[in-house]
């Protein structure tokens, strides 16, 4: 479904990720792990089309997508989340609901102006989409919150929410588990599971090894860049490679986030 | 009109607009922030000059010193008012930038009640200004004096900045001020220390712009004001050295383009030109590509 | 009306009024999508001096004259738009500045270069001294049918999938962009609409007050539009109407302290942004600043706190 081939980005003199070759096979979870700085959101920017490789190829679905603007790609079937929470935060849970949809709807600003019949089908079937999201993602009373007031553990499920509202056939997930207690972790491997189940493909990062080895089929790993393992979890877990990638390791969460901020 | 006395002429108009320019790009470079009352300062140092020298009765040399420290003092309390209580809230640097409007538009109309809004001149002498004989070209002594002045004043800054600790506390901020606090650098000082300097300089440029077209109305910073943006833009924002090139470079484009009979259009070039680098190059002529605060 | 009259909002003045509204609300459309575009004042110039050649040598009626300056200026916003809105916050206000600077440069050398282009003599911008003597034909139930036509515009664009787009690309372009949203084409839209809105205002406004001249339409012509966005606040349209309002009224009322008019505005600017900076139209700065005069550090402010002394 997603085929990455021979993918390079170069950051002035710095090879965030140096001929990455990957598949994604459809219907799958693909999990993508290394330690931090290995260029696994960077990978994640250039499939969605925030950045773009300096050479190699992305297909998907037989299309060519390096060189599309993101909305494109999303229109084309691809949501991503952000590892640090970009979620509209001046606006209401259901309005970052309605948003993503931007791409699903299409009626105009005439049709908004004089209430047109396909207007209000439209906004009627946008919000009941919305409203079945929160259900399922346990934010059913708090819709008309403002997303940036929800508490961190609901604004990364309305990160993942927002995502499937694009109506996507492959999610990109960047580290969607990231400061959720074990609990919240194993509840959010359920409902990954739960989208293979309906057929949707799913690559994610992870840093939590008990969620890979809950929900995905296989496993890339990158480091400094480059894949240097790929196969099921279990072969991973002995990897000597890998082993030495993780150790040493070191965890900075706070100034990774700034970075990517900036 | 022949070259080398345009050449001349370029050279001098652009040491006016270097000096002027970098108070801004200092500004810009320590904060990152665009300083929109930035030529009310060189307009309130202009008045101060004359203030000096008709009301004090002390020579010109004695008047430019004097209106760059009141500049500079002036220059604080516009942080302290208008940049400071920003900063404290880390609100978004547009906000700062209108906030400076608002500070230039107060430091305007003061001027205007204080010294009304007819232009107002040096007296006859305070400078020589019959042009120096012998030379194939019209050059004044006054035009050699804003000359040297700027390029002492702009080698003074380039000491203060690059050699000093201050100039090194003031590096580190700009390079980043998390950074900076955690060596234990007072950032608010050296903040402080960035509006004086920036307004000293802009002070002088006011003096000598003064002395040079000898009117001096509350408005006289309007034109410098927008034609100082695509000097710093020129450079590229925040890149000292960078304004210093862009004001030669801006004055010999007025220069010559007036020399080719486009007086009216002189703007319109600055403007364009202005226009286009930031489309093209938004690093500025002198910067490297990656190297953008934006 | 007589009470009006009585503290200087004489009709003259509320047309004003409703002109600086529709201003206003011309940089609320891209404020609120996230571009600081300084780009009105050029659009309202480009407005004025079609929409006044084509009542004054063409003899069209108002309303004509009205979509001829509206269409001319979104015909120029196509192709400075495509380029410009590519900067972001201070590049696009410089670029924006400077795109200002050259419509008036040009209106004022129009009639010259003309002339040397076609070897007649041209004579319609007329230089530095402008147009005078336009009739006074704006009148002001067709200035309130304007602004109400664009107010209804604005609510049902707010609510429609398009506005919504702007307000996401206000708060984070590239989040927007992977939820599906093609920012260029918004962005390039809302630039257009926005100038059409400024070129408006220009042809009814030069219809008031009976003469236009390029240096009505330089840089302090952008501050005041924007101070007009930032006194009311920009989170919904109703700010930059009573920012209009207020801007052109306060003067008239306190016209015995006229002297003081510049400083009260430079002072209201400062106050408002440091101290206010939802603008008068927004709930929760005014309950933000009352917190603070009574001494209370909002929520907000005491994590900020927490997490500084932390
Ligand atoms: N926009 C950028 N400009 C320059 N360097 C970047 C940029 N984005 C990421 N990098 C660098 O690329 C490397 C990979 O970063 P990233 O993809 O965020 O890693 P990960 O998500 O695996 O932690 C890091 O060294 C980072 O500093
Ligand atoms: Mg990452």
């Amino acid at each position: 479904m997603l085929e990455l081939k021979k993918v390079s980005r170069l950051f002035g003199g710095l090879q965030a990720l140096h001929q990455v070759d990957m598949r994604v096979p459809e219907g799958r979870i693909v999990g993508l792990i290394g330690p931090n700085g290995a260029g696994k959101t960077t990978l994640i920017n250039n499939i969605s089309g925030l950045d773009h490789p300096t050479s190699g190829t992305i297909h998907f679905e037989g299309r060519e997508i390096h060189n599309l603007p993101p909305h494109r790609i999303t229109g084309l079937g691809i949501a991503r989340t952000y590892q640090n929470i970009r979620l509209f935060g001046e606006m209401t849970v259901l309005e970052n609901l309605l948003i993503s949809q931007h791409g699903r709807g299409r009626a105009t600003v005439f049709d908004s102006l004089v209430f047109t019949p396909r207007f209000r089908a439209e906004e009627r079937r946008l919000k009941n989409v919305a409203l079945q999201l929160l259900e399922r993602f346990q934010l059913g009373g708090m819709a008309h919150l403002l997303a940036g007031n929800l508490p961190y553990g609901d604004q990364r499920r309305l990160e993942m929410a927002r995502a499937l509202a694009t109506g996507p056939k492959l999610l990109l997930l960047d580290e969607p588990t990231a400061g959720m207690n074990p609990i919240e972790t194993e509840q959010l491997g359920q409902q990954i599971l739960r989208l293979r189940d309906e057929q949707l493909t799913v690559l994610v990062i992870e840093h939590d090894m008990s969620l890979i080895h809950q929900v995905c089929d296989e496993i890339y790993v990158l480091n400094f860049g480059q894949i240097i393992a790929h196969g099921a979890p279990d072969v991973i877990k002995h990897n000597p490679q890998v082993i030495e990638a993780y150790l040493g390791q070191e965890e900075d969460t706070e100034l990774e986030s700034e970075r990517e901020r900036s | 009109m022949n070259i080398t006395q345009q050449i001349v002429n370029a050279i001098w108009l652009g040491g006016v607009y270097s000096l002027f320019a970098l108070g801004y790009a200092l500004v810009f470079s320590v904060l990152g922030v665009l300083n929109l009352a930035h030529s009310a300062v060189f307009m309130w140092g202009a008045f101060i000059g004359l203030v000096a020298v008709t009301q004090l009765n002390v020579s010109v040399w004695a008047a430019i010193p004097l209106a760059m420290v009141v500049s500079g003092v002036i220059s604080i309390v516009l942080d302290v008012l208008a940049f400071a209580p920003l900063r404290r809230r880390n609100a978004p640097r547009i906000s700062q930038l209108i906030s400076s409007i608002g500070a230039a538009i107060l430091l305007v109309n003061i001027a205007q009640l204080i010294f009304g809004t007819q232009p107002q001149r040096f007296p006859l002498g305070s400078i020589p200004s019959d042009p120096l004989e012998g030379l194939p070209i019209r050059i004044t002594p006054i035009q050699i004096i804003i000359l040297l002045v700027a390029i002492t004043l702009m080698a003074v800054l380039q000491y203060l900045v690059v050699r000093t600790r201050a100039g090194q506390a003031m590096r580190a901020v700009a390079f980043n001020q998390r950074v900076a606090s955690l060596l234990g650098i007072n950032s608010g000082n050296v903040f402080r220390m960035t509006f004086f300097l920036a307004g000293a300089l802009a002070g002088a440029a006011g003096v000598l712009f003064g002395l040079a077209y000898n009117t001096i109305t509350p408005f006289m910073g309007d034109s410098v004001a927008l034609k100082g943006l695509t000097v710093i833009v020129l450079g590229g924002l925040g890149n000292i050295q960078g304004a210093v090139v862009g004001g030669f470079v801006v004055a010999a484009l007025e220069v010559f383009s007036i020399a080719a009979g486009g007086s009216n259009y002189r703007e319109a070039f600055v403007f364009t030109l202005l226009f286009l680098i930031l489309l093209f190059r938004p690093q500025g002529l002198v910067g490297q590509a990656a190297e953008t605060r934006a | 009306m007589d009470l009006l009259r009585s503290i200087g909002i004489t009709e003259i003045v509320f047309q004003l009024m409703l002109v600086n509204a529709i201003l206003g609300l011309s940089i609320y459309l891209t404020l609120y999508t996230g571009m600081f575009s300084l780009a009105n004042a050029g659009f309202m110039a480009i407005g004025a001096y079609v929409g006044v050649v084509l009542t004054q040598n063409y003899d069209l009626p108002l309303w004509a004259a009205l979509i001829g300056g509206m269409i001319a200026a979104g015909i120029v916003a196509v192709p400075i738009g495509l380029p410009v809105l590519r900067l972001r916050d201070i590049y696009l206000a410089i670029a924006t500045i400077g795109f200002g600077e050259v419509v008036r440069i040009l209106i004022l050398n129009f009639d010259t270069l003309a002339s040397s282009i076609s070897g007649e003599s041209v004579q319609l911008t007329r230089g530095a001294l402008g147009i005078t003597g336009i009739p006074k034909i704006t009148e002001t139930w067709q200035l309130l049918l304007f602004l109400v036509v664009t107010v209804y515009i604005l609510v049902r664009l707010h609510r429609s999938r398009f506005g919504r787009a702007m307000a996401a690309i206000r708060q984070d372009e590239q989040a927007a962009a992977t939820m599906g949203i093609n920012v260029v084409y918004i962005k390039n839209t809302v630039f257009i609409f926005s100038a059409i809105l400024a070129a408006s205002a220009g042809v009814l406004k030069a219809h008031l007050t009976r003469t236009i001249s390029p240096g009505d339409y330089g840089f302090d012509q952008v501050v005041n539009i924007l101070a007009f966005a930032v006194l009311g606040g920009t989170s919904t349209w109703l700010g930059p109407i009573v920012g209009g309002f207020v801007l052109t009224a306060l003067p008239e009322i306190l016209r015995e302290f006229k002297q003081y008019r510049g400083i009260v505005n430079g002072v209201i600017l400062l106050v408002v942004i440091v101290y206010l900076p939802g603008g008068l139209v927004n709930i929760n700065g005014w309950k933000r600043l009352w917190r603070r005069i009574r001494g209370q550090p909002s929520v907000i402010e005491r994590i900020q706190q927490n997490t500084r002394s932390g």
